[in-house]
């Protein structure tokens, strides 16, 4: 008998995968290539000419949306979220590290709002908004509806990298001297780094893209994502695929850098010890 | 260096909720010794290792170390160093600055920090390695690396958590001889925690086995060999055939060492003899280890010499006798 032949179910499995990457990727394929139509063309194939003539007026004037604006409140609101997530990610995961009364039940707690439907998030917090008579806005209420989302998911994460962290790295520091504060700074904080950013990519992507969190609560300026649904059901050209071609780049090159940023870290510290060793 | 500290444990108790890990142990380590806490996993040795360094609040009981009372001071004011059982070397230090890691929480400058670290390396034999990341070491360079960062705190006493656990077989030795070379050099007190009796045997001055959270027999190695107190240090220390005793006609349980047995017929030049039947056989070069059934121990162990064995070899499922003087006869406590 052939072991090593393959038998149908590989096959069925593998025809299965390539589905699966066609449906993930597939349709941004199709939007990357309808972006590039000539100037005549329309919002579908056949692709009449080849041209970057609808990247060209993403960058004009638009009788409907402001790409510009909403693009730079995206990635301002996607910064504010990723640092303040990392920061009480972090603090809160050193905090459930020691058992305290009821933390149980917190945990529950924070973690249970992962499964509260987004849009009714959204509502409640434009409602409150409301109801006190403040104004939404997508620094504050929207920064808000974000949080509730990126947190309980990076206190998850920490969690998890917590739970990997030797805790003989503290004794160690300790023994040698180090204060609690030197602890972390010098010792936690270097170890857990490069998950940290992980941590911080994460949080990130999670506000960039989010839609049913913003809907009710950005006020009177958008998000990208807002302004790109407002712009499906106003624009008819192609420059709708343009923009989407280029906040795809956009994400893309985000998590490449963070990748490079990743290597080169790791390049930084072995090259200190490849120099004299 | 400084000179070693005496550490004394007064009925010291370690307890989690109501688990007692360490039940009321007293015991004096004299300064500049080597003392090894030897045990099964679960006996109490770790914790009370954990105890000495300051990384286990003491239940009851006082700790000196010195002359003073160090219960509530934080490990670094203690004098104690400790080397952890994985080294915990930080890995995102080069050695240099694993070294002088303690030196900088102090607050001492860069260049007179990396001078010392970079001395304190040479001690361990590791100055060409200064640069390297602990990824980059095997695991022998890492334990000198561990120890040269324990050393540079200038500790009267130096606290091994398992220290040789982690290495292979061959380095184990090797890395034994280096620890027990830095202890006469440095002459600073070494408590060692360790489940090996082999290890405990060739470094220690002061062996002291622990059973169940108390000490069972606190001595010097030849000590705990020749006379042990207890059935279960006889057994644990190793080279011992527990019986009981009314079957050579005494009473309580005796311990006869497995190298002082002989095997033969009626003509045994030995006072005590018992019968039994050989279960295992094993060749160990030097000697030939046999195991038998005999009535009155669990196990029955006899260690020969090969020329001995080979003079009149048996073979497994043979009814032998086997005979020993009774000076040979040490009694147990129960």
């Amino acid at each position: 008998m052939n072991t090593t032949r393959r038998g149908l179910s590989f096959y069925l499995l593998a025809a299965f995968f390539a589905l699966f990457v066609l449906f993930l990727y597939g349709p941004t394929a199709t939007i990357l290539v309808l972006s590039f139509q000539g100037p005549e063309g329309g919002l579908t194939f056949p692709m009449n000419g080849v041209s970057l003539h609808w990247f060209h007026n993403l960058f004009e004037q638009q009788a409907v949306g402001d790409f510009g604006g909403s693009f730079r409140r995206s990635i301002a609101l996607g910064l504010m979220v990723m640092v303040l997530t990392v920061l009480f990610s972090v603090l809160a995961g050193f905090a459930f590290r020691r058992r305290f009364t009821g933390s149980g039940a917190l945990f529950y707690l924070a973690v249970a709002s992962l499964i509260v439907p987004s849009i009714l998030v959204s509502l409640g917090i434009g409602l409150l908004f409301n109801i006190l008579g403040l104004e939404p806005t997508w620094y504050g209420s929207a920064l808000g509806a974000h949080l509730t989302w990126t947190l309980p998911f990076g206190l998850l994460i920490v969690f998890a990298i917590f739970n990997r962290f030797n805790p003989a790295y503290e004794e160690a520091a300790r023994d040698l001297g180090a204060s609690p504060w030197q602890t972390v700074r010098h010792v936690v904080l270097p170890i857990l780094l490069p998950s940290l950013i992980g941590v911080g990519l994460f949080g990130f992507t999670l506000s960039y893209d989010e839609f049913a969190r913003t809907l009710m609560t950005a006020g009177s300026f958008n998000t990208l994502p807002l302004e790109i649904y407002g712009m499906t059901t106003n624009v008819t050209t192609p420059v709708l695929y343009a923009l989407g071609s280029l906040t795809t780049v956009f994400s893309f090159t985000v998590i490449g850098l963070f990748l490079l940023g990743l290597i080169a870290l790791r390049r930084h510290r072995l090259r200190r010890a490849a120099a004299a060793g | 260096m400084t000179a070693g500290s005496t550490v004394e444990l007064v009925k010291l108790r370690k307890a989690y909720g109501t688990t007692v890990a360490v039940d009321g142990i007293d015991l004096r380590i004299a300064a500049g010794s080597y003392c090894c806490l030897l045990g099964p996993s679960g006996c109490g040795k770790t914790s009370t290792l954990r105890m000495i360094a300051g990384h286990e609040d003491i239940t009851d009981g006082d700790l000196l170390i010195g002359d003073s009372v160090v219960n509530d001071d934080p490990p670094a004011k203690r004098g104690t160093a400790m080397m952890f059982q994985s080294y915990a070397l930080f890995p995102h230090l080069d050695c240099t600055d694993n070294v002088a890691f303690s030196l900088k929480m102090k607050g001492v400058a860069k260049d007179e920090r990396r001078r010392r670290a970079q001395a304190m390396l040479e001690l361990v034999d590791m100055g060409k390695y200064a640069a390297r990341l602990p990824a980059q070491l095997s695991g022998g360079q890492q334990q000198r690396v561990a120890l040269a960062r324990a050393l540079i705190t200038q500790p009267g006493v130096l606290l091994l958590d398992e220290p040789l656990s982690a290495l292979d077989p061959f380095l184990r030795v090797r890395m034994r001889e280096e620890l027990k070379r830095l202890h006469r050099d440095i002459g600073i007190t070494f408590i060692h925690v360790t489940h090996s009796q082999t290890e405990a045997m060739a470094l220690a001055d002061l062996a002291v086995v622990m059973n169940q959270g108390r000490i069972e027999q606190a001595g010097p190695p030849r000590e705990l060999f020749n006379r042990p107190r207890t059935a279960f240090v006889a057994r644990f220390i190793g080279g011992h055939n527990v019986i009981d005793g009314s079957v050579i006609g005494g009473n309580g349980d005796c311990a006869v060492r497995t190298d002082r047995i002989l095997l033969g017929d009626a003509e045994l030049p030995t006072e005590i003899q018992v019968e039994g039947t050989v279960r295992a056989l094993e060749y160990h070069g030097a000697s030939v280890h046999l195991s038998l059934d005999v009535a009155g121990a669990d196990e029955f162990a006899v260690v020969l010499d090969e020329a001995r064995y080979f003079d009149a070899p048996v073979a497994v499922g043979d009814r032998v006798r086997a005979g020993w003087s009774q000076r040979d006869i040490h009694p147990l406590a129960s």
